[in-house]
């Protein structure tokens, strides 16, 4: 931690009880739009993509309704080609909570053999993510549904609302959208329209690692360093679960002390060297490093600007 | 102070807002290594220089290609002391809307301006718009001091302008409340006064922007004021539970405290204060949980529990800001929704895009509210375009219109019949027990 930059600062203990810590103050927000969603919309699902930002999710729907269950089922688009650690996590998680779970793949295009080194990433992401997701949605005529993005993840996320609203092909304009004021959010919809809402829009990535440690949150043990087995290739380290990644002349796999910092499919998401084994050590990692979690995607390396065109296209 | 400090920006075109928040991004943090290796290579292309702070915060292509900030974007950072979430709204007329929606959840407002320019038209509305939206607490920055040789004299016209000019503004609903005012000279290019005190302006002895911002205790405490919560859900996972969520819009409330709805006027007491962590002896705005009271009281979405009384009505005057292409209509009907609850509203005004007025405001169904001036959560409403779902307008609460002992004497009627409906043994009694009490009333 870099040291205060100002000293005269002695109200630790006399300080009133009636402010919240900021953790605190985006805690009673995010509630507030789970509530609302629910209140407002006839079937609202929630996106479950079994990384650290789902799993804040998925606490904060606990909380937001107790005592009572969780209102809605979870949906997790399947590529079939996730760590397989997060799909055993996955089962465990929804299982311990209760909670109705919703597994969707796009078959089709898996038995037309789409993955990401015959079709490329973007074609593969658009068939395996954004069609499924979009076809998952249609068919469970879901007209809300929950997210984990966040506004600091990337540039073009920035001016999300938190109420996004999406037309009768699930497609994003930024032209479209609605102001937001003070917590009050507009959840009326036309023909064929849906929103996806983002309770964690005001949250950044170090505050989603310090609500997992101050509420002891369970995450995929892929998040926490050890040795393991990856292909180093460049600045990538690529854990070659799925046997299409192919090896180039002279390659093969080394046990690197790496971890994830964020989870997507294998052959797509880049591992980080680091030691940091424990949810503490991550925390601080992340204010010692300084590169953006995105930037670990492979996918999104593909042009200036890519994330904005793949949501206008309906990603999430 | 509060571990998280919410504000908004705004400045006129090229008065160097990106650039500051930039600065800002990058020196606390808020910004990664290789958003800045992007940047870079970005200001590159451009020629603009070793690192264009700007392009940290424009964001979506379609203004990147144009160079101008087309909408509010959301940033945050966060030093040893504080988080914050900053607004930043652009500086164009034309978008007085996202300068309104930025400043709607703010607590206070840095107002940018060029030190070779001074006070402009455009600063004057930004900080209209930012007194009428409830902020107290400013900050004027003046940039670009660099071009006038770090001169104290401009910088000193410029705060003295700019506190007549605060001074003179009403502030929402007519009301004054203390306000605060605090000018920085700096240079958001060459980082004088942003994160650490520049020795080019020692005739200046305040703190530098970052410094300030760590410590500054802006925005009225939302735990002081009388208590309301607006209810977002009734919970009934089984019979024996029943619990009314929401999130407290202002006070404190503790288990046993006495209570009334509103807008019905029934009376309860609070026996339990319910959360995922356990029950609380004492909860207090902004918090989100779900209150529990001594019996059965019809209680639905939309309703508050507060404890003291909202005012109760059909008809109050109110400042909205605009935010449609289309004209506000006043022959048409708008949805009007505050807090959790939706009404169908008449509005008596004329305005079109970016404008702001003072409008009379007639709904269908009674609401309970405050003015604006004494809640920002009960005295503000969006109005939605019901044909396109826009949202097409922001509404704060000046003041009810009419008998203001009516809406308590309307209130006190609907617990008496209610009171009465509940306690007849038979449907049959029930309407023969409410239609006697209204003779009574009435005649």
């Amino acid at each position: 931690m870099t040291m205060p930059l100002l000293t005269t600062f002695d109200e630790p203990s006399r300080a009133p009880s009636t402010t919240l810590s900021h953790l605190q103050a985006l805690e009673a927000e995010s509630l507030h739009i789970l509530r609302e969603v629910a209140a407002e919309f006839e079937r609202p699902v929630m996106l479950y993509s079994i990384g650290k930002d789902s799993s804040v999710l998925l606490r904060l729907a606990q909380k937001a309704f107790y005592p009572g269950p969780i209102p809605f089922p979870l949906l997790h688009i399947d590529t079939t080609y996730k760590f397989r650690e997060m799909i055993a996590f996955r089962d465990r998680q929804a299982a311990a909570i209760g909670a109705r779970l919703i597994v969707h793949t796009n078959q089709d295009a898996i038995a037309d053999g789409t993955q990401p080194f015959a079709v490329g990433t973007q074609r593969c992401c658009g068939l395996l993510k954004t069609k499924a997701l979009l076809d998952a949605l249609n068919d469970g005529g879901f007209d809300a549904a929950f997210g984990g993005a966040r506004r600091d993840e990337e540039r073009s996320r920035a001016k999300e609302r938190i109420f996004s609203l999406r037309d009768a092909n699930g497609q994003w304009d930024p032209k479209r959208q609605r102001p937001e004021l003070w917590r009050l959010l507009n959840s009326r919809l036309g023909p064929g329209e849906s929103v996806r809402v983002f309770p964690l829009s005001n949250w950044t990535e170090l505050d989603v690692w310090r609500y997992i440690d101050a509420e002891r949150i369970p995450v995929v043990p892929l998040y926490f360093a050890r040795e393991r087995d990856v292909i180093v290739r460049g600045n990538s380290l690529i854990v070659p679960e799925q046997p299409f990644v192919p090896l180039l002349p002279g390659e093969r796999p080394r046990r690197v002390r790496c971890r994830m910092r964020s989870l997507g499919c294998s052959p797509c998401t880049g591992a980080v060297r680091s030691d940091a084994d424990t949810v503490p050590k991550i925390i601080e990692e992340l204010i010692a490093v300084r590169h953006s979690e995105r930037q670990l995607r492979v996918i999104d390396h593909d042009q200036d600007g890519s994330m904005e065109i793949k949501k206008r296209e309906g990603y999430f | 102070m509060s571990g998280l400090l919410r504000l908004c920006t705004a400045g006129s075109v090229d008065d160097g807002k990106s650039t500051l928040i930039g600065r800002l991004l990058y020196e606390s943090r808020g910004v990664y290594e290789d958003q800045v290796r992007s940047v870079e290579a970005a200001s590159r292309n451009r020629g603009a220089g070793p690192i264009d702070f700007s392009l940290f915060t424009d964001g979506l292509k379609a203004e990147r290609e144009q160079g101008i900030t087309i909408d509010v974007a959301y940033r945050y950072f966060a030093t040893a002391r504080r988080k914050f979430i900053l607004a930043d709204t652009p500086g164009h007329e034309q978008y007085t809307r996202n300068m309104a929606t930025g400043a709607s959840t703010s607590d206070l407002a840095i107002l940018l301006v060029d030190a070779r320019h001074g006070i402009r038209e455009q600063t004057r509305r930004h900080a209209r718009i930012a007194r009428l939206l409830g902020i107290s607490s400013f900050v004027l920055a003046v940039n670009k001091m660099d071009l006038v040789g770090f001169d104290r004299d401009p910088f000193e016209r410029m705060r003295g302008e700019f506190r007549a000019l605060l001074e003179d503004l009403p502030p929402s609903g007519g009301r004054t409340a203390a306000m605060t005012l605090h000018a920085i000279p700096l240079s958001a290019l060459h980082g004088d006064n942003v994160t650490t005190k520049s020795a080019r302006t020692p005739w200046y002895d305040g703190p530098a922007l970052l410094p300030y911002l760590e410590t500054v205790e802006a925005g009225r405490a939302l735990a002081v004021g009388a208590f309301r919560l607006p209810v977002q859900l009734v919970l009934r996972p089984d019979h024996r539970f029943r619990g009314y969520a929401g999130q407290i819009a202002s006070g404190v409330i503790r288990a046993g405290d006495a209570v009334t709805i509103w807008p019905s006027g029934m009376r309860s007491r609070v026996t339990r204060i319910v959360t995922w962590d356990g029950d609380l002896e004492t909860a207090f705005a902004p918090m989100s949980i779900a209150l529990v009271l001594d019996h059965d009281v019809d209680i639905s979405r939309g309703d508050f529990i507060a404890t003291t009384p909202l005012h109760v009505g059909k008809r109050f005057s109110a400042d909205v800001v605009w935010m449609d292409e289309r004209p506000l209509d006043p022959e048409r009907p708008y949805v009007l929704k505050h807090s959790a609850r939706s009404v169908t509203a008449e509005i008596d005004g004329a305005l079109a895009l970016n404008q702001i007025g003072r409008v009379q405001v007639a709904t269908a169904r009674p609401l309970a509210f405050d003015p604006y001036a004494e809640n920002r959560i009960t005295g503000s409403f969006v109005l939605i375009d019901p044909a396109t779902n826009f949202t097409a307008g922001a509404g704060m609460i000046a003041d009810a219109v009419g008998d203001p002992r009516s809406a308590e004497v309307a209130a006190g009627v609907a617990a008496r019949l209610a009171r009465a409906a509940r306690d007849a043994a038979t449907d049959r009694a029930a309407v023969d027990a409410v239609r006697d009490l209204l003779e009574e009333i009435l005649t």
